[in-house]
């Protein structure tokens, strides 16, 4: 058994122990035991990966296996690692063990809540291992379906049309998905699911284009590809805080990933030529996410929208196909999904306090709870790329990349989206302005109390991660530029 | 005529024990004795599916008129399983007031169906196929009818005695008609015979709209909601796993061994039934507010995957679709059993009866939800493997677009079985289902259920067992 598949057996184990706990103090004990471990397990991966690296471990992955699983179709259990999945399963970790802690208080059927969460991770942990096509699918939309239940269940507002509008969607986009899968298998001429097969073997040109169409719109529907990406500010905006978290941390970058690890690295000539259609999209998805946030007063729509901003961003700079803005992808990706993270988890702390999430009925917060208030000033300013924080880190990548073509086509886009840099700064400053400063808009809100420690442990994870992305990213950019290379020589080939 | 000839029909002659063995129980059984006829019934049947369980070698007997192979015995096995699985779901029929003394009649009248269904799909010859589907049909219909005092009962009855009539008028009027262009009615000797010409065609046409009637797929679906509904719950179950199975395979058999020169013909014929089959039992099924109509809805469009993997014209895509079968019981008698568990103790058949019933049923929901997911095809159960092969099959003769619509439309499946789970988990209700209990053979049953949807598509070995028995064209 090869120790990636502890990933996916973390969760199944917590599962059945969930299954077996009696109470809300096991139920906690188990989230909080197998979610260390997963960080752990991360840790470990991420020191271990480097080091193999660095001892002139070569291949496109480390720490392959692979198991016969379905003979008639060639299908496999196969795993392995490179660079962007290590930096996917930390996040993921990370993710999980934060949002644990964000629903400590989660009230009614904390223990079905929590089935549902590990299986959802279940799902993630293994769509970042998979290498065979069959397996990834499976773990897509094993991640997929719990969203019903938690939105549906737990959440708030319109959560039955949300939960049902999310599912549909996502579900919609994996049927293109899975046609896409078994074109891939059937017409390629290839007997092979593995992705590091398939990618010796060279796709013809002409079935290409159907295949990266075909898939990469299913995985970008999950990446909020506009103009799919509707599901997503009304799903982000019923869930609960760790579902919203992990969602929008997480799940969506599943698209980014999958868009990047499938369509571009099996369909490399494809991607060369009709990669502009899908520019034109995601570009008009990072401004329009943008410009709708201006308009929102939801704190939720508001992240809800800057998270279809920055995930059209991912998928744009992937679509830029060199090697520094596709670092830049990854580096926005880790970046978006601890900064969305955060946030969704603050705006789930203060509305437990306030019971309302508009901004216009609040303000002056930052004196009634002042932990909570920096915490989301720093979120804040890591969103709109201050230096010193993961966002700058990752847009400069991504936009520096984005210039390196020289083509008309390409910087009119590339300046386009770059304004969206801009319209960040003026929803996230007038969104801290209006409801952590100013007067009180309520007598009520002056009583309120500041974070506790398991809301602590939450929040100074995540900016502690943050932080270290946007002062030493360095090792971590390394990490993942080296990954790429493979793909890049798929591209110029 | 060598009497070892008999040892093919070894399943065939088990269950007439078993049925001859409940019949004599029934008539020689006390009051006390009539008690005790469900265990009797099922530890009878279930020595009959563990002694057929190995297939039994291929061959013929009487000159070809009754044919066997490993792949129909697995297929009658597994036909076993289902009706296994119905006979622990049966103890509700006999709560009602007018069947206490009539246990019998329903075992040997399931039976002597199952029986039929074993000749449909051993038969070698039309005519042993035609006495086969008689058999099946006929005391299904007397099963249909089985609550003499409600009328939707008897109502289903007749409707679905007339049209098996009807439909078995409709095949046997091709049947004529292939045995006048071709002179005989074997099946080793008919593909030789079988060269397309046009009467040829409408005879093949006639024969198979008579078989689509008893897979009820559309256009020819329309007595299925009827039936389904009227009928008691573990009957409508064990109408639409085990004799819609049984007649899937049974049609796969027929255009492969025998129809397969007018491969193009039953090719596009089958492509536009699967379109429509799909699209519009899903669309039906959405507007559907009672929980039996709303499966009777569901099985329709399931049979047209199921006649998705029958398309391709392979032995993969007869392994795909035996395996199917097989998911497909275990996932739609989980749902059954959850009903009929819930009528018979409240009488309740309507969806929104169901809404909040994780609160007070968290056993019966869970089991539901399982079935509802399988049932749509939500991995890891074992519904997403049977879809996703049955997909593959297709897609490996090109099918490309029947696929993409194949697939689409389990989104809007996915969109109904949600509505269950949305209306158990997560709407509210003043009045919901109390906590009922339910007897031990049911949750037995239950339990084999979720297990079979928890583990029949991780482990692979079943699927590929399937696949070293199946044939293609």
């Amino acid at each position: 058994m090869n120790f990636l598949s502890i990933f996916v057996l973390i969760p199944v184990l917590m599962i059945i122990a969930l299954f077996i706990a009696r109470n809300r103090k096991q139920v906690l004990g188990v989230m909080v035991t197998g979610s260390t471990l997963l960080v752990i397990m991360a840790v470990y991966l991420t020191v271990s990966y480097i080091t193999d690296r660095a001892a002139g471990a070569t291949g496109p992955m480390l720490y392959t296996a692979s198991m016969m699983w379905y003979e008639p179709l060639n299908i496999h259990y196969s795993v392995g690692v490179d660079g962007i999945s290590v930096a996917m399963l930390c996040l993921s970790a990370i993710i999980v063990f934060t949002g644990t802690f964000t629903s400590w208080k989660m009230e009614p059927l904390t223990k079905e809540f929590f089935l549902w969460f590990c299986l959802l991770s279940i799902g993630v942990f293994g769509f970042f291992i998979a290498t065979d096509l069959f397996t990834m699918f499976m773990f897509y939309e094993v991640a997929l379906i719990p969203m019903f239940l938690l939105i549906g269940i737990w959440g708030s507002g319109r959560k039955e049309y949300s939960a049902m509008k999310l599912t549909l969607m996502l579900m919609g986009a994996s049927a293109f998905l899975l046609v896409g899968i078994l074109g891939i298998y059937f017409s390629s001429g290839a007997t092979t699911m593995n992705i590091l097969e398939l990618v010796k073997i060279h796709i013809p040109v002409q079935q290409q284009y159907l295949f990266f169409v075909l898939t990469f719109f299913g995985f970008g529907v999950l990446g909020a590809l506009f103009p799919f990406h509707t599901w997503s500010p009304d799903g982000h905006a019923s869930a609960p805080t760790a579902v919203s978290m992990l969602h929008a941390g997480v799940l969506m970058k599943l698209g980014g990933y999958g868009a990047f690890r499938v369509s571009i690295y099996l369909m490399p000539e494809a991607a060369h030529d009709i990669s502009w259609i899908f520019l034109i999209m995601t570009g008009i998805g990072v401004v329009y996410g943008a410009f709708s946030a201006i308009h929102q007063t939801d704190l939720k729509y508001i992240n809800a929208y800057s998270s279809v901003s920055h995930c059209n961003l991912v998928l744009f700079a992937i679509l830029m196909l060199n090697q520094t803005a596709m670092t830049g992808a990854v580096l926005q990706m880790l970046s978006h999904g601890l900064m969305t993270a955060l946030f969704f988890a603050l705006i789930g702390m203060i509305y437990g306090r306030t019971h309302t999430r508009l901004i216009t009925e609040m303000g002056g917060l930052m004196k009634v709870m002042p932990f909570l208030g920096v915490s989301f000033v720093i979120g804040g300013l890591a969103s709109l790329g201050l230096p010193g924080l993961s966002g700058f880190v990752a847009e400069m990548t991504i936009f520096f990349g984005a210039f390196e073509h020289p083509d008309m086509f390409h910087r009119v886009l590339t300046i386009a989206s770059t304004m969206s840099i801009v319209i960040t700064a003026v929803y996230i400053l007038r969104m801290v302005g209006k409801f952590l400063y100013g007067p009180m808009q309520d007598k009520h809100h002056a009583a309120l109390t500041d974070a506790v420690w398991y809301e602590k442990i939450a929040v100074v994870t995540l900016i502690a991660f943050i932080i270290a992305i946007g002062s030493l990213p360095l090792g971590l950019s390394d990490m993942i530029r080296s990954s790429l290379t493979d793909v890049i020589a798929q591209l110029v080939r | 005529m060598n009497y070892s000839d008999f040892l093919y029909m070894r399943d065939e002659l088990s269950l007439l024990i078993v049925i001859l063995f409940l019949l004599v129980y029934d008539l020689i059984a006390g009051k006390k004795g009539m008690k005790y006829f469900q265990p009797v019934a099922i530890v009878a049947f279930a020595i009959h599916t563990a002694f057929n369980i190995l297939p039994y070698a291929a061959g013929e007997a009487f000159g070809g008129m009754y044919l066997n192979s490993p792949m129909m015995s697995v297929v009658k096995t597994i036909l076993n399983i289902g009706t296994l699985i119905v006979f622990l779901q049966a103890k509700h029929v006999f709560d009602m007031e007018n069947q206490r003394n009539r246990r019998g009649e329903y075992y040997f009248l399931t039976l002597t169906t199952l029986l039929g269904m074993y000749y449909m799909i051993s038969s070698g010859n039309f005519l042993l196929f035609y006495i086969g589907l008689e058999m099946a049909s006929i005391p299904m219909a007397t099963l249909a009818a089985l609550d003499k005092e409600d009328n939707k009962s008897a109502e289903a009855g007749a409707k679905y005695i007339l049209s098996a009539a009807f439909s078995s008028g409709i095949m046997l009027f091709g049947i004529s008609y292939i045995y006048g262009t071709t002179g005989t009615m074997y099946f080793m000797d008919l593909p030789s015979l079988i060269t397309a010409n046009a009467l040829q065609i409408l005879a093949f046409v006639f024969f198979i709209v008579g078989l689509f009637f008893k897979i009820s797929l559309v256009p020819f679906h329309l007595w299925t909601a009827d039936v389904y509904e009227g009928s008691p719950t573990n009957v409508t179950a064990y109408l639409s796993v085990v004799s819609k199975g049984s007649a899937v395979f049974v049609l796969t058999v027929l255009l492969y061994k025998v129809f397969g020169n007018l491969i193009d013909q039953w090719q596009g014929i089958l492509y536009g039934i699967i379109i429509v089959s799909i699209t519009i039992a899903n669309l039906f099924a959405i507007r559907q507010k009672n929980i039996k109509r709303f499966l009777a809805f569901s099985s329709i469009s399931q049979a047209g995957y199921l006649v998705l993997a029958t398309i391709s014209g392979t032995a993969y895509g007869m392994t795909t679709l035996v395996y199917y079968v097989l998911v497909y019981i275990f996932s739609n008698l989980a749902a059954f059993g959850v009903i009929s568990a819930i009528e018979t103790r409240t009488k309740k058949l309507n969806i929104s009866d169901y809404n909040g019933l994780y609160s007070t049923n968290p056993k019966l929901s869970f089991v539901m939800m399982l079935a509802m997911f399988s049932l749509g095809g939500i991995p890891p159960f074992a519904g997403f493997f049977s879809k996703f092969f049955i997909f593959s099959a297709a897609a490996e003769q090109g099918f490309y677009v029947l696929v993409l619509i194949a697939v689409i439309n389990t989104i809007i499946s996915l969109y109904y079985y949600l509505l269950v789970v949305r209306a158990m988990f997560i709407e509210k209700s003043d009045n919901p289902i109390p906590a009922l209990k339910t007897d031990g053979y049911n949750r037995l049953s239950l339990v084999i259920c979720t297990t079979g949807i928890m583990v029949a598509g991780i482990l692979s070995f079943i699927m590929e067992k399937i696949g070293t028995y199946s044939f293609g064209m």
